[in-house]
């Protein structure tokens, strides 16, 4: 298409274009062929996708009436008639919220501090990428059916789910961060003769801090939700509640309950960004 | 004191950053390792306190083998060498005083130091090198609120606490204005002096290093070029060091500092130890 300069590697056609001051970015893909194949492809792509969605019009109509139900519903919440039961599954949730948030956490400092490449050696990094794939690669629904098959329908399911799906988070997290301090402040201290655990409190720690602590706040907040959804197969919490509600068409309960859900995920939204301001 | 024997490093890169390094600095002695960027300076020092792994060669200091220890005697080594770095190397999120502290790490329990309840004797030592530097006032601040010159200054007060043999310094003026510079070489200097300490100080800067240092050493490509006292550079062995170039310009980035400095024609004849009978 367009001619090179020999060794310069120069594109004489822009460059004589550019001293008439005319310049475009480069394309991504520099063949003209390519790109017109690639466009047509997408647009192939999406004719040919839009003609294979097959929607039932009729289960369409029915669904939306149950759906109006549902958000009509929202109109009129009923937080009274099942207020006991929508107290204590609060309560569990918040419970199991708390204690996987902690419990995940510090579990995740350790795989963290190995999964980090500037100051872990290979074989470590590779356990702890491991243990941090394992985590990530199950959605919490499928590890919360896991659980609940070992441990039995109840909260203690819930809390090692949550557990188990944070430590996956934070330690990916906690890892990046952690690659991305300082590296001379890290060979300072070490220059001390300090040891690795002194090492880590005086020269990694600082670095990571502010960012670990805003993780956490939003990983509650993640986990109080997350509760709420794996309630449904029965690890405990508002999600047990919420999914006897809907089993019993009580839509004036669900919506109480979802209202509450998200009124509490949106204190700890605002209290968070407090907190994360406060420890800059 | 310190001791290089053939010393060599090779990365895994491939480059060769240091070739067969042979070199002693008695006690006491401030020496200054200059050379072109690349030449291997911070490499050279970074294997003296093990940052960076010889590949070939030992490193005694009084009379032990550095190469050859590891864990808590590899730690022990560390602490009786200081270390300086060009951009201060604090951490920047802890107070001055937990800065100037962390050099007292190796001396002190985990327990103790993740408290941070260090023996008074270490407090009080830390506070007379703060006030030495001229920063008394500041141990309270966090390290990212100082100043460049003020970050050094605490670097300094950081590697003394360690109460060190040897003092390595890797190019401490290099992201200075010249005044600052100075400043801070002339503290280091002195302070080496005051406490007899040995130093090893990379610096790109030949003026500086002329006026404060007892002996100068030149690295070219990873290899010893020069070794001698600061008058002994000239247009010949400057140009061994850096290459081909018009010497007689060198000094003239420094007319800015409103001290008295070398002027173009003083660099190349020898300089006395004026300002350090
Ligand atoms: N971590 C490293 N990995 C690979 N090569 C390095 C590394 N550090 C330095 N080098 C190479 O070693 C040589 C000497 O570098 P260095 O010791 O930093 O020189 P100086 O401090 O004199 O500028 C250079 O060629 C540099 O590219
Ligand atoms: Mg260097």
């Amino acid at each position: 298409m367009s001619r090179t300069l020999p060794d310069s590697g120069v594109d004489a056609q822009r460059l004589a274009l550019l001293k008439d001051g005319v310049w475009k970015p480069l394309p991504l893909i520099r063949d003209t062929r390519w790109r017109w194949a690639l466009n047509a492809s997408v647009l192939l792509y999406i004719v040919l996708a839009w003609l294979s969605v097959d929607v039932n019009w009729a289960r369409v109509a029915q669904g939306m009436d149950r759906g109006l139900a549902f958000i009509a519903s929202f109109l009129q919440p009923d937080f009274v008639s099942r207020s006991g039961e929508i107290f204590a599954g609060l309560k569990e949730s918040l419970t199991m919220t708390l204690a996987a948030t902690v419990i995940g956490v510090l579990l995740a400092i350790p795989v963290g501090l190995g999964a980090a490449r500037n100051i872990s050696p290979l074989p470590v990094y590779f356990v702890c990428r491991t243990i941090i794939a394992l985590s990530r690669t199950f959605q919490e629904i499928i590890i919360a059916i896991l659980f609940v098959a070992m441990f039995g329908f109840g909260p203690l399911a819930g809390v090692v789910t949550l557990a188990f799906a944070t430590i996956g988070f934070m330690a990916k997290l906690l890892a990046e961060d952690i690659e991305d301090t300082q590296r001379e402040p890290l060979e300072a201290i070490r220059a001390t003769g300090a040891s690795w655990l002194q090492w880590v409190n005086y020269a990694v720690q600082p670095q990571v801090m502010p960012r670990l602590i805003g993780l956490s706040l939003y990983r509650l907040d993640i986990n109080f939700r997350e509760s709420a959804v794996i309630g449904i197969v029965g690890a405990g919490g508002i999600g047990a509640t919420l999914n006897t509600s809907i089993n019993r068409y009580d839509y004036d309960t669900s919506a109480a309950i979802l209202l509450l859900i998200i009124v509490i995920v949106m204190t700890s939204e605002y209290l968070s960004g407090y907190v994360r301001k406060w420890t800059q | 004191m310190l001791k290089l024997t053939g010393l060599s490093k090779r990365y895994d890169t491939g480059d060769l950053a240091l070739s067969d390094i042979t070199l002693e600095v008695p006690a006491g002695q401030v020496m200054a390792l200059i050379g072109p960027s690349g030449a291997g300076k911070s490499t050279l020092i970074r294997c003296v306190n093990r940052l960076v792994e010889p590949t070939a060669g030992s490193v005694m200091l009084d009379g032990q083998d550095i190469t050859r220890v590891r864990g808590a005697k590899l730690r022990q080594a560390r602490r009786q060498i200081g270390m300086i770095f060009q951009n201060h190397a604090l951490v920047e999120r802890l107070s001055v005083m937990e800065n100037v502290l962390s050099g007292r790490l190796a001396y002190t329990g985990f327990w103790r130091s993740f408290l941070r309840k260090f023996p008074s004797s270490d407090v009080k030592q830390a506070l007379n090198l703060l006030e030495r530097v001229g920063l008394e006032t500041m141990f309270d601040k966090r390290g990212d609120a100082l100043s460049g010159g003020q970050k050094q200054r605490v670097g300094i007060a950081r590697a003394l606490v360690q109460n060190p043999k040897l003092l390595l310094v890797d190019e401490p003026t290099a992201s200075l204005d010249p005044k600052t510079s100075r400043q801070i070489m002339r503290l280091i200097c002195e302070l080496c002096r005051e406490q007899q300490l040995a130093a090893v100080i990379n610096i790109h800067d030949v003026v500086l290093a002329q006026q404060f240092v007892d002996r100068v050493v030149g690295l070219r490509a990873g290899k010893l070029v020069f070794d001698g006292p600061p008058s002994g550079l000239n247009e010949k062995t400057l140009t061994d060091i850096y290459g081909e170039e018009d010497w007689s310009a060198a000094g003239t980035e420094q007319e800015e500092s409103d001290e008295p400095v070398a002027s173009t024609g003083e660099l190349l004849k020898p300089i006395g130890q004026g300002s350090h009978p």
